[in-house]
């Protein structure tokens, strides 16, 4: 009785703020096709297969371990850079699949930015930051207008606009975390990748980043992986859920997942039954 | 000592039930082997303590007596002047020092530092970043670490046959800093490989995220925050470097020199003296005032010796919270 009605509580909630923009219209960005993840000799993905909706904000959610930060990590081939790690399968972006000999991952990751869990920004000052990707990617005509544009998208401009040369490691941790999606931002990639990126913060700061959401889905299409579910509910338009084991168990509309799942281990593991 | 100590802790132990059982003296009971305990604990931060005494008294020492041997030789002359075999130049007429033999080490030592910096910075940076983990790189590292550990002498034997003898270049100021390179570059490498390995994976993944290729983020991310821990092994090495007499015997380098080496490329291939080679010819001469004249050729040496010491701390406390 209790559990039910706790399912109706977040899904009412999730109602509320993200379930109106129809999803349906978006055109498919980034897909996958039975991606399979093995770290040596453990998998990690078991036969992956969806299609990430252009401009609108994805949420990958699941228990430790259940392979959505790996799930991410394939799409901009992180996972490259991981001794031992293995991958079979597709991941399209505009059709074309990520894992082909021809794609350089350098350039893929130039089209797919990245947000990490741990703020990491580089001990340098505010404006280098921003300005670094825009320098290694060659996008350094007009660089004051293009740091000043990434940091007012992240929301940070006003706090940080008389203090450009300071270093970025002085800032506070939300701080940090608001330059580092600058940073992510500033060379204009498709898609956005954000690593539970406000699990290292206070809920004020956690907040913020939140509020950045729905803006940055506005131009860049946002994936990203939280354990919090009412984050995902909050802010997501559609709701991946991986369990134990990779495999990805449900994905829908993030309304349908926090209201009405189809699939019982995602009503236990919303419900608070397990994870 | 500790012997009794463990023959002693049972009964100790035993009464301790006792007073806790009775009720005791203090609040917790009464433990006697705990008094013990603490006197081995005592004992022990006391032997401890006077480890840590001997090297710094015996450090201390050596720089008082270096310091009482050299009062009055060790002036503005002694710096600036060529040596002499001549006791009396030493301290009036026309004045005698260590001045080509100081001219000297510092030459030998920035072309040591050069070569150095590019081997043993792009050795590390190779083995931290490039190389993948597998039997062969394990084997270089292991045997990196075992060179570090080969004694002086040898490198000269070696630097002897390399660049005296094979290359042909004879006792220069070239072959010189050749073998004190390969005596300090196993050292350099291990320290630059430890800067290098404490730079966080956090950061490199920033750079990848970006877009930065493997070379940017070394070039960018990785060597800016290893270069503090880089050139503090770097400075500590090359500082070993300059007091290290046996190579530079075995290679054939001027016990005297009257001349520095001149400031032009030729040097490189012309003899050289260096400041432990000067000292160890005064020590070797016959008449008692030498030996002053060693100290304070030594003071000189030490002092140099002190201010790399210092910079490489400077170094690693300026740098080492950004």
């Amino acid at each position: 009785m209790s559990l039910e009605n706790t399912t109706t509580d977040v899904g009412s909630f999730a109602s509320q703020t993200a379930v109106e923009t129809a999803v349906d219209d978006a055109e498919t960005i980034v897909e996958a096709r039975d991606l399979d993840v093995y770290y040596g000799e453990t998998q990690a993905l078991d036969g992956i297969s969806m299609g990430i909706p252009e401009r609108k904000v994805t949420a990958l959610i699941g228990p430790s371990g259940c392979g959505k930060s790996t799930f991410l990590r394939s799409i901009n081939r992180m996972n490259d850079l991981i001794d031992g790690a293995r991958v079979d399968g597709e991941v399209r972006l505009r059709g074309k699949n990520v894992y082909d000999d021809d794609v350089d991952p350098v350039a893929l990751r130039r089209a797919v930015g990245m947000v990490f869990q741990e703020p990491n920004p580089f001990p340098k000052s505010i404006y280098d930051n921003v300005a670094y990707g825009l320098r290694v990617q060659g996008k350094d005509d007009d660089l004051d207008a293009q740091v000043e544009d990434a940091l007012r998208r992240a929301a940070l401009w006003e706090e940080v606009s008389d203090q450009l040369d300071s270093s970025g490691l002085d800032l506070s941790g939300g701080q940090q975390q608001r330059l580092c999606i600058a940073r992510a931002i500033a060379p204009d990639p498709e898609v956005l990748l954000m690593d539970e990126p406000t699990s290292a913060l206070d809920p004020v700061a956690a907040a913020q980043i939140e509020d950045l959401m729905a803006d940055l889905a506005e131009t860049f299409t946002v994936v990203i992986v939280t354990h919090n579910m009412q984050q995902a509910a909050r802010i997501s338009d559609k709701t991946a859920v991986f369990l134990t084991g990779g495999e990805l168990v449900e994905f829908d509309d993030t309304g349908k997942i926090f209201g009405n799942p189809e699939n019982q281990r995602v009503e236990d593991y919303i419900t608070g039954k397990f994870g | 000592m500790a012997g009794a100590g463990e023959r002693a802790e049972p009964t100790g132990t035993g009464t301790s039930g006792d007073g806790r059982a009775s009720g005791g003296d203090g609040v917790f009971g009464t433990d006697r082997s705990l008094g013990r305990k603490r006197l081995y604990g005592r004992l022990f931060v006391g032997l401890c303590f006077l480890s840590t005494l001997f090297g710094v008294v015996a450090l201390a020492l050596l720089l008082a007596d270096v310091v009482y041997e050299s009062w009055g030789w060790l002036d503005w002359t002694f710096l600036t002047h060529p040596p002499s075999y001549f006791e009396s130049n030493y301290v009036d007429g026309r004045g005698a020092g260590i001045y080509p033999a100081l001219v000297g080490s510092i030459f030998l030592i920035v072309l040591t530092a050069v070569f150095t910096i590019f081997l043993g910075v792009g050795a590390a940076i190779y083995l931290e970043e490039y190389a993948s983990e597998s039997r062969v790189t394990r084997f270089i590292e292991a045997n990196i670490a075992n060179l570090a550990a080969v004694p002086s002498v040898v490198y000269g034997l070696l630097g002897l046959a390399l660049f005296v003898r094979a290359a042909g270049l004879g006792s220069v100021l070239l072959a010189g800093a050749l073998t004190l390179t390969l005596l300090i570059l196993p050292i350099t490498i291990v320290a630059a490989q430890e800067a290098i390995r404490a730079v966080p994976d956090s950061q490199r993944r920033a750079a990848y995220g970006v877009g930065a290729t493997k070379w940017e983020v070394t070039r960018d991310v990785v060597l800016p925050s290893a270069v503090p821990g880089i050139m503090t092994g770097v400075i500590l090495s090359l500082a070993r470097a300059i007091g290290e007499t046996a190579p530079l015997i075995m290679i054939g380098a001027a016990t005297s020199m009257f001349a520095p080496p001149r400031l032009s490329p030729e040097a490189l291939f012309e003899p050289f003296g260096a400041m432990p080679m000067q000292i160890f010819e005064w020590a070797s001469q016959p008449q008692s005032a030498f030996l002053n004249i060693a100290a304070a050729g030594s003071l000189v040496l030490l002092t140099v010796l002190l201010v790399m010491n210092a910079t490489a701390i400077y170094i690693r406390n300026r740098y080492d919270t950004t």
